[in-house]
Formats: structure tokens, sequence, C-alpha cells
């Protein structure tokens, strides 16, 4: 995978289970975010080969992108449609109900004033909060998150933490860029360093060996 | 075909909410044909020049509202979430051609009554199918095009100055049909009406081709480096 000429990713050789939750770390430039977009369908693959979900991301690229739900570094949102319109403008796309759009802004904690507000009016945590309303909504299989805790508070962290461990739990395999070392306290199931393009260090809680 | 109406609707209702077509595109179109008809300053040479006029500010006016349109895609990297939310691009790029054909179209109304102010313009019995047919081949055309080069030019810098560069000369083939049909249908003596039909017949096959391109084309060239 080259960006600008220069590989971004040189050799990153990965296998993430179902159901895993795993946290990708490594300096700003390590092409953790060029990873995330890789899996999600939206960077091409320049050489070797990729699976996610048993599919190939080369050659089956709109498969992978309806099962997985991307969170980039931006938050996605239009910023002249409300908190609420911009999650039900995702529903609409998705195929949910308006039960599923009600009951993602209640996980998110998004009271009836900041969605009824524009989305450019909100704060960057009530907008972080608002794509990842639309993340719930969407229901994938794979969670590609790029520093998903950016931007939020405290209790707000603590809340993300628990979507996240909710999706594991349910069957969803979550992977997310992160700074830092621990999840609300508990320390991360599993966390791949990168550095240089390649994967430097994969340290697995749960893997006995 | 949910998805491309659900795109197309959420397109109308940001330009709802910002009112880019009545508040910069409309005036920018109609002072362009004022400014014409200054110029040219002749009745029947504006007469015989309306229908590539009215054409040649639709063209410049579409520029402005792709622009738009893509602005908004591109502010907080919602082209990327709208591209993971959808089975196919092509339907965001249909859903996105859909929305400029409605405002395109609502624009052509207004400048053909500007024309008909303005240059005199007259359409009569046998000219009105031909001129809605026109009207319609040939905004779907500008619509397909205009969502094909915007998103070519959504990710790189300078794209404000790069798009008409770049669309302009591949629109030159449907400006020229489409002023020749409208001549058509506005009764021209250079042009009769059967004549105007064959250019409606370039037109149709402009917007297939273009149209298709566009939905093959739209997810390789939607994919951003950043």
């Amino acid at each position: 995978m080259a960006l600008g000429g220069f590989p971004a990713l040189a050799g990153v050789d990965l296998v993430v289970r179902c159901g895993e939750l795993v946290a990708l770390r490594g300096a700003n430039g390590t092409g953790k975010s060029t990873l995330l977009r890789l899996c999600a369908g939206l960077a091409p693959l320049t050489r070797g080969s990729a699976h996610v979900l048993g599919f190939d991301v080369a050659r089956q690229r709109d498969v992978v992108r309806a099962m997985v739900g991307l969170l980039g570094h931006d938050n996605g949102l239009y910023a002249d449609l409300t908190a609420r319109e911009n999650v039900e403008f995702v529903a609409q796309l998705v195929g949910a109900g308006t039960n599923d759009v009600e009951s993602a802004l209640d996980r998110l904690g998004i009271d009836s004033r900041v969605a009824a507000a524009r989305a450019g009016a909100l704060s960057a945590g009530q907008r972080r909060r608002t794509a990842l309303a639309a993340l719930v909504v969407r229901r994938a299989r794979l969670w590609l998150l790029d520093e998903p805790h950016a931007g939020l508070d405290g209790q707000a962290r603590a809340e993300l933490d628990g979507i996240l461990r909710d999706a594991t739990r349910s069957g969803a395999t979550v992977v997310y860029t992160t700074h830092e070392s621990e999840v609300s306290g508990a320390r991360i199931p599993r966390t791949i360093t990168l550095s240089g393009g390649i994967v430097a260090r994969d340290v697995d809680s749960a893997d006995p060996s | 075909m949910n998805a491309i109406l659900a795109i197309a609707r959420k397109d109308l209702r940001i330009e709802w909410r910002t009112r880019t077509l009545l508040a910069r595109v409309v005036p920018f179109a109609l002072l362009v044909l004022v400014l014409f008809a200054v110029a040219l300053d002749s009745e029947p040479l504006l007469l015989r020049a309306a229908a590539g006029l009215v054409w040649l500010a639709m063209l410049f006016a579409a520029m402005l509202l792709v622009q738009r349109s893509f602005d908004v895609e591109t502010a907080d990297h919602a082209l990327d979430s709208l591209l993971s939310f959808v089975s196919s691009p092509s339907k965001v790029f249909f859903g996105k051609a859909l929305s400029m054909f409605v405002q395109l179209f609502a624009l052509a109304v207004v400048l053909l009554g500007a024309a008909v102010v303005l240059y005199g313009a007259r359409v009569d019995g046998d000219g009105v199918v031909l001129l809605v047919t026109v009207l319609i081949t040939a905004t779907i055309g500008l619509s397909v095009v205009g969502t094909l080069y915007g998103v070519v030019v959504a990710n790189m810098s300078g794209r404000d100055s790069l798009l008409p560069l770049l669309a302009l000369p591949v629109l030159a083939p449907l400006l020229i049909g489409a002023a020749r049909a409208t001549e058509a249908a506005l009764g021209s003596d250079t042009i009769d009406l059967a004549n105007g039909w064959a250019w409606v017949a370039l037109l149709v096959t402009y917007a297939v081709v273009f149209g298709s391109a566009g939905a093959v084309a739209f997810a390789p060239l939607a994919q951003s480096d950043s």
C-alpha cells in the first residue's frame, strides 16, 4: 500500500480473530489509519493480500464495505444536518428503523436538545458521540475506529468502552487506534504496535504463549 | 434505489438549509444573461444567440453547484463514511447526480424564463415538447458529468479552478447539442424541429455514456489517499 509514492504499509502480517477487541498503537505516520481504511475497502491494496471476514479486500471490496463500519479521524458528519438527521440518514442507507435511531441516540447520551442541533454547531465531543451513534445504527460485523476516544470526556470514554465491549460480546470484531494503554481502567485484551508500516509488537493477553 | 433517494434527499435538504442555489447560483446565472444582453446590445443577435447563452450560463452555474455538492462531502470526510454505508459506490454517484438534476432543472426553467424576458425568445406549440425533452436530457448529461468530475477533483487542492478546466471541455458536445436543439425548439430560422430531435439523440447518447462511466469510475475516483 503506497501513499504519495512512499509505502504506507510495508509488509504488515496480521490475523485478527472474530469477536476480538484489538487496539492499534504506534506513532503518527506508522500506517494505523491506512490499515483501517484498507480493511474498510476504502483504500486500494497495491501489493500482497488481505481478507476481511473471509472476503478478499482487493476483489470483493463491495462485500467487505457492507459488513464493516468505519469511524475515521474525522466524524463524517454533515454540518448542515442536525445530529438526529445525520443518524437517520445512515439508518436509511443501511435499512435500520426509527427505533434503532432512538436507541443509538439514547445509548450515546444524545438528548433531544443536542439531537435537534445542527452538527456544525455541536462541540467536538458531541460530534464524536453523534458519529458513534451512526456507527451503532450500522450494526457492522467489523468495527474500525480511528482514535474514537479523541474529543470525549471521561464519562463518554467509559460509555464508548462499554459500547465496544458490547459489540464484541454480540460477535462483532473491534479494531481501533489509540495512544492509550488502558480501556476505562481495564487492560486492553490485545495491543498491536505498528512501526514503519510493519507490526513491531503484538501483545495478546489471552494468548498463554 | 432507497439509498439513491436517501442521498438525493440529503443533498436537497442541505441545499434547502444553505440556499446555495437560490442565494448564489441563480443570481450568478441571471447576471451572466444580463451581461450578455448588455454586451451584445442587439435584439436580433440576442434572439439568435439566446439558446447558446442560456446553456453557457447553465454550464457556469453547474460548476458552482458541483463544487458545493462535493464541499459538503469533503468538509468532514463524509464521503468516506458515505461510501462505507452503501453496498455499491455507484449509488452515491446516482444519488448525487439526481439531486444535481433537480437543482439544475429548476435553474434551467428560470434561465429560459429570463431568456424570454431579456432576449424576446418565444416557444410555439410544436416546440414545447422538444424544449422539455432537451431540458431533461441535457440536464441529465450535465448532472452526471458534473458529479463525475466533482469526485475527480474532490480530494485535490485548488479544486475550485480545476473543476471548470477539466469539465468544461468535456461538456462542449453537450453545450453544442443542447444549444442547437433549444434553438430549434425556440423556432429559429436556421434549424428546424426535425434537426432539433437529431441533437436530442446526441444528448441522450451523451447522458448514457457518461452515466455509465460515472457508475463504474466513481468508486476508484472517490478513494482518497488521506
